[in-house]
């Protein structure tokens, strides 16, 4: 087992200067993620800031929490809160700006109080001895104690919270689940729709972007077997978007149809 | 350096996310502060693992990832909701019950 807190009570050198370095930038992380006006930019101090602390887990010869605390919250949560901001977007909610009057004042000073009365707190307790440290609990490895304690002490709670685990993905997609607003069309009726609409044109399917013209790219229009081009085969969101390359340049008798003879 | 200097950095952490549920009005954001309000919670409990020389602490904070994932799975799904409804992802938007 690497033993890295190395003395009771007193910490080993190496982790000071560690805990000195990381310690006040997460702390400034955590600052600047109120501060900062995208909750994009709050979401990446937010994962400097779980980084950190699980530094600090393994540190502290928490090694198994080090790592859950990377892939869980670093991996699973952070990127889960991206997906989310990407799917709400920006609005007017990442504004700065106080809308209950005097809020942020009172927050403020609540807060200093609130830190204040922990950290006089902290200072002023004594605990009558020195700290222990992990060294005989983690004796075994630190997997094997947690998963020892888990399995015998702590077995209840665990399973319950294997039923908390499955109610909450129960929850989130009855949350997440939006009934259809029109009904789903069958088979036969998107078969009617293709052969009595408008033309019978487009009955065999549109023509696929790009692969009949000189490379095979999404935002080039098709070409036709007589040259022309076909511009109904890019995209429609590409096309609104303005993505598409003008079809006339890939009209055939603009390209030089010389074929070069290689040697 | 004493191990309860991760305390400090703790409580720092718990205080600062307070500040932000607080302050903050976009629901993601006010989201991501009670996150950091739970691992500052975590840290104590692993520092306080350390310092008792037992590993329930450490049993207790990995209970709380677990719970925290919960929340943020079924609190995302909420906010994706309100947003589809609403148009908003404004804490103050959702402000029915005060009219």
């Amino acid at each position: 087992m690497m033993q890295l807190a190395l003395e009771v009570g007193q910490t080993a050198t190496p982790e000071a200067v560690m805990f000195w370095i990381l310690g006040p930038l997460a702390v400034l992380a955590a600052l600047a993620m109120l501060l900062v006006k995208k909750a994009v930019h709050s979401a990446i101090l937010m994962a400097f800031v779980m980084v950190v602390l699980a530094v600090f887990y393994i540190a502290q010869d928490a090694v198994f929490l080090g790592i859950v605390q990377v892939v869980v919250y670093t991996g699973a949560v952070m990127m889960l809160f991206l997906f989310i901001l990407m799917l709400v977007g920006v609005d007017s909610s990442d504004s700065l700006t106080e809308t209950i009057k005097g809020l942020r004042p009172i927050a403020i000073t609540a807060a200093v109080g609130f830190g204040g009365l922990m950290v006089s707190l902290l200072g002023r307790a004594t605990l009558g001895r020195d700290a222990i440290g992990l060294s005989a609990a983690n004796a075994d490895g630190n997997v094997e104690g947690i998963g020892y304690l888990l399995f015998s002490r702590f077995v209840w709670p665990f399973e319950v919270i294997s039923a908390l685990l499955v109610t909450a993905a129960l929850g989130a997609m009855v949350l997440a689940h939006q009934p259809r607003s029109s009904k789903k069309s069958t088979q036969r009726q998107q078969s009617i729709n293709r052969f009595r609409g408008e033309s019978l044109a487009t009955a065999a399917g549109l023509p696929a972007p790009g692969v009949y013209a000189r490379h095979n790219a999404v935002d080039v229009p098709a070409l036709l077997p007589d040259g022309t081009p076909a511009p109904n085969s890019i995209n429609a969101s590409l096309k609104a978007r303005g993505d598409m390359l003008d079809s006339n340049t890939f009209d055939l008798k603009k390209i030089s149809t010389q074929v070069e003879e290689e040697k | 350096m004493d191990a309860s200097n991760y305390l400090y950095i703790s409580a720092l952490l718990f205080t600062i996310g307070a500040v932000g549920v607080v302050v903050r009005r976009n629901a993601i954001v006010v989201f991501m502060c009670i996150e950091l309000m739970l691992n500052a919670a975590n840290l104590s409990f692993v520092t306080f693992s350390r310092i008792n020389g037992n590993l329930d602490g450490q049993v207790m904070a990995f209970f709380t990832m677990v719970v925290a994932a919960c929340e943020v799975v079924v609190g995302l799904a909420i906010i994706v909701a309100i947003y589809r409804s609403r148009r908003s992802a404004s804490v103050d938007d959702a402000s029915l019950l005060k009219r």
